[in-house]
């Protein structure tokens, strides 16, 4: 009866797995703003309202130069969008924001208005792990919130498995690393001696402000400022925590130059 | 159960004057703590307050008296070097006291266990004395910092005879992030994002606890539509973990259907907290004030349909666990607490309610909404983790009742006040019910109005202690389970 039950109740439910990205990718909540764009030519003269408002320091401006929005650093709370007086600072929507280089993530120079979204790996590593990428989770420091949202892309409802993604158990099995946390000192003997047993060739994606560079808790002592004191990153998904849309088209960026594996 | 007079009394969520804060010389003083404790008192937080000048250090004293709904605090007049340990005579005293002697170096004499509760001084949080059981057939099983899951760092060594645990002990501290240290001279501008990251599951918990300090320091408290508000993000909050750990709890004993089930159905409350303010974590919501983010009727209409399906979708999936017989067998007797065992070592939340102690904020300490609605404790009286997944159990069906109850009473009014600026010498409590348990907030201003120390206790503080506990006498394969029955936080610990 119960066994019956069980099935029944399962079949009913039907597959609850997204249809993305054979179909659209979900929309973002309406008031999360998904990535900012800076347009610093619209800055009025000697205005740095933003500047003040910036828990993280994501935001300079300097005499010299435009405006600088640092969306490694941002956590994205939109206290800039909010008191700019001339619209510079605005929320595009879009959950893609991951970068393959740190400076990919600074807006402001003409022509950075938006970030520069990340490439694929090279034609060699991605015969290798465009198929199959097993990567090994290091929280160092994280709040659980990247965890929680990197951990629901392998429940029936984002399947990471079907990317040929999959998060093991060893280092020794991985072909890299996800890291999350703004990188502990406490953790950081952990984490080293995790990165070198992955074997070689390794990626390494850190996931969230924090691990990028440190996010709320940049300039604490007790903490690193990121993974890339530590070990070189790859791939840098920025949000605190990112949408488990924004991970996961990292994740697919990485493994084709499409976003989308050539097996889908 | 009524608290010593000698100690000030004040109710959650209120402030008063440093001086009227008793100050006792330090025999007195643990005297006073230690017989209100033999009363039924039980220690919300036990912290040092270093003195502007001179080194010298005050102990402070945050005591819950449930049953009368009082809080009551009091303090060591100044002292240098040591203290008589109140552990020896009260357990759930003894990670406060390592963690003073941590913090300040005041050592707490006849302290039977003092070592470091998470600075790594300079070796690592593990390295160090663990506690050992000798014998022919004894060995040592020592896991972590990193695990074999998408999971924080932590360290655990097993003292095992064979299968069986004889001794759990947990090293922690790898996630410490220097939390409470960066607060005083604040609240600085990052303050209130390293709050709502202090335990990323539970933001809205400790924002609304933050939140509270501050309210109380200013003389005010939130506008009424605000505090409406908070409660609906809290159980929320409460719904999306209670409903992850039911699947995780399936999981761990290869039950399937509900655990596929449950990881999506806690994105579905996960995104009704993002419906509220954008973040599935409930970041930005909560503020000094009042809340960030309006709900309008059209907003709310959508919360209300979603928290229907969910509800409905985790009745299913739940069913589904409560009939398996197979569940049953591993969940019950597993990981057993006493009673006793959970009021000796000042266990909160789901975990204390599972061994029969009626323990809630809500109720014992209720603050903003829920002083005008209620929801009923749940209970379970056999301390196995069959009683821990039965109490979520109850509480979701209670949460979803009561935010029902909550979307048809809305008050009108601002969302959101301007604060006042903290009133200086003064101090400040704020227990707020998270998904976890009692999490505690404890300001001091400055004569300037800015913070002197702030306190952050959060449930897993308390309650680490009782999962080492429930290991005693289990097969070391079931750690995985009765660690998933507790579900404690890493960095909400380590700060």
């Amino acid at each position: 009866m119960f066994l019956r039950d069980t099935l029944l109740n399962r079949l009913r439910r039907g597959c609850e797995t997204l249809a993305y990205p054979h179909g659209p990718a979900p929309a973002l909540p309406d008031r999360h703003g998904g990535a900012l764009r800076l347009d610093a030519a619209r800055c009025p003269l000697d205005c740095a309202a933003c500047v003040a408002v910036c828990p993280t320091q994501a935001i300079t401006r300097l005499p010299t130069e435009p405006t600088a929005l640092d969306l490694g650093r941002c956590i994205f709370c939109a206290e800039c969008v909010r008191v700019c007086p001339a619209g510079a600072i605005t929320q595009t929507g879009d959950h893609r924001m991951a970068a393959r280089h740190r400076e990919d993530l600074v807006l402001g120079a003409p022509g950075r208005e938006q970030l520069r979204l990340a490439e694929a790996l090279g034609e060699q590593l991605r015969n290798l792990f465009g198929r199959s990428l097993r990567l090994r989770q290091v929280s160092a420091g994280g709040c659980n919130a990247c965890e929680a949202d990197t951990n629901v892309l392998s429940t029936i409802g984002w399947d990471l498995g079907r990317f040929g993604i999959q998060f093991v158990a060893s280092p020794r099995h991985a072909d890299g690393l996800l890291i999350t946390g703004p990188v502990s000192q406490n953790m950081e003997l952990a984490l080293e001696k995790t990165y070198a047993a992955v074997p070689d060739p390794k990626v390494v994606i850190a996931v969230g402000a924090c691990a990028i560079a440190g996010g709320p808790f940049r300039g604490n002592p007790p903490i690193r400022d990121g993974a890339s004191p530590c070990v070189p990153v790859d791939l840098y998904i920025p949000g605190c925590p990112p949408h488990p849309l924004t991970i996961l088209d990292g994740l697919l960026r990485l493994l084709s130059p499409a976003g989308i594996p050539a097996s889908f | 159960m009524n608290p010593t007079p000698a100690f000030a009394l004040l109710t959650n969520g209120t402030a008063l004057p440093w001086a009227e804060v008793p100050a006792w010389p330090m025999p007195e003083f643990l005297d006073q703590v230690g017989a209100s404790l033999t009363r039924g008192g039980r220690l919300s937080s036990l912290f040092g307050v270093p003195m502007s000048e001179g080194g010298a250090l005050q102990l402070v004293a945050v005591l819950a008296f449930d049953a009368s709904n009082t809080l009551a605090v009091g303090r060591s007049q100044p002292f240098t070097g040591t203290f008589p340990a109140l552990t020896v005579h009260h357990p759930q005293a003894h990670l406060f006291e390592r963690e003073i002697w941590e913090q300040h170096g005041a050592v707490p004499q006849g302290h039977p266990w003092l070592k470091p509760v998470r600075q790594d001084h300079g070796a690592g949080p593990a390295v160090g004395e663990f506690f050992r059981v000798d014998g022919r057939e004894v060995h040592e099983v020592a896991v972590g910092p990193v695990h074999a899951g998408i999971i924080e760092p932590g360290h655990f060594r097993f003292q095992c005879a064979g299968e069986e645990v004889l001794h759990l002990e947990i090293a922690l501290g790898y996630q410490h992030r220097g939390v409470e240290e960066a607060l005083p001279g604040g609240p600085h501008r990052a303050s209130v994002h390293q709050i709502e990251t202090l335990a990323g599951d539970t933001t809205i918990a400790h924002a609304t606890a933050y939140a509270g300090v501050l309210e109380a320091l200013a003389g005010t408290e939130a506008p009424l539509r605000a505090q409406w508000l908070r409660a609906i993000a809290l159980e929320l909050e409460r719904l999306a973990n209670h409903t992850g750990d039911l699947g995780a709890l399936a999981g761990d004993v290869a039950f399937l259907p509900t655990a596929s089930a449950c990881g999506k159905i806690r994105g579905d409350f996960l995104n009704l907290t993002a419906l509220l303010c954008g973040n599935r974590f409930g970041r930005g919501l909560v503020r000094p004030g009042g809340c960030a983010w309006e709900l309008e009727p059209e907003r709310l209409a959508r919360l209300r349909a979603g928290l229907d399906t969910a509800l409905r979708d985790v009745q299913q999936a739940a069913a589904w666990l409560w009939d398996a017989t197979a569940v049953r067998a591993r969940f019950e007797n597993t990981g057993r607490l006493e009673a006793s065992q959970a009021r000796e070592i000042g266990l909160v939340g789901p975990a204390a309610r599972a061994c029969g102690l009626v323990r809630d904020v809500r109720f014992d300490h209720p603050t903003g909404w829920y002083r005008f609605a209620q929801v009923p404790v749940s209970v379970w009286p056999d301390g196995d983790v069959f009683a821990r997944a039965r109490v979520r159990w109850l509480e979701i069906q209670r949460a979803g009742e009561f935010l029902r109850e909550l979307f048809d009473t809305a008050p009108d009014g601002p969302l959101h006040l301007p604060l006042p600026p903290p009133a200086p010498n003064t101090l400040a409590v704020a227990l707020v019910e998270g998904w976890r348990g009692e999490v505690c907030h404890v300001a001091l201003t400055n004569a300037q109005g800015r913070l002197h120390r702030y306190k952050l206790t959060d449930p897993s503080f308390h309650n680490w202690t009782g999962l080492a506990l429930a290991l005693r006498g289990q097969a070391i394969s079931d750690f995985p389970l009765c660690n998933k029955s507790f579900n404690l936080s890493y960095c909400g610990f380590d700060l």
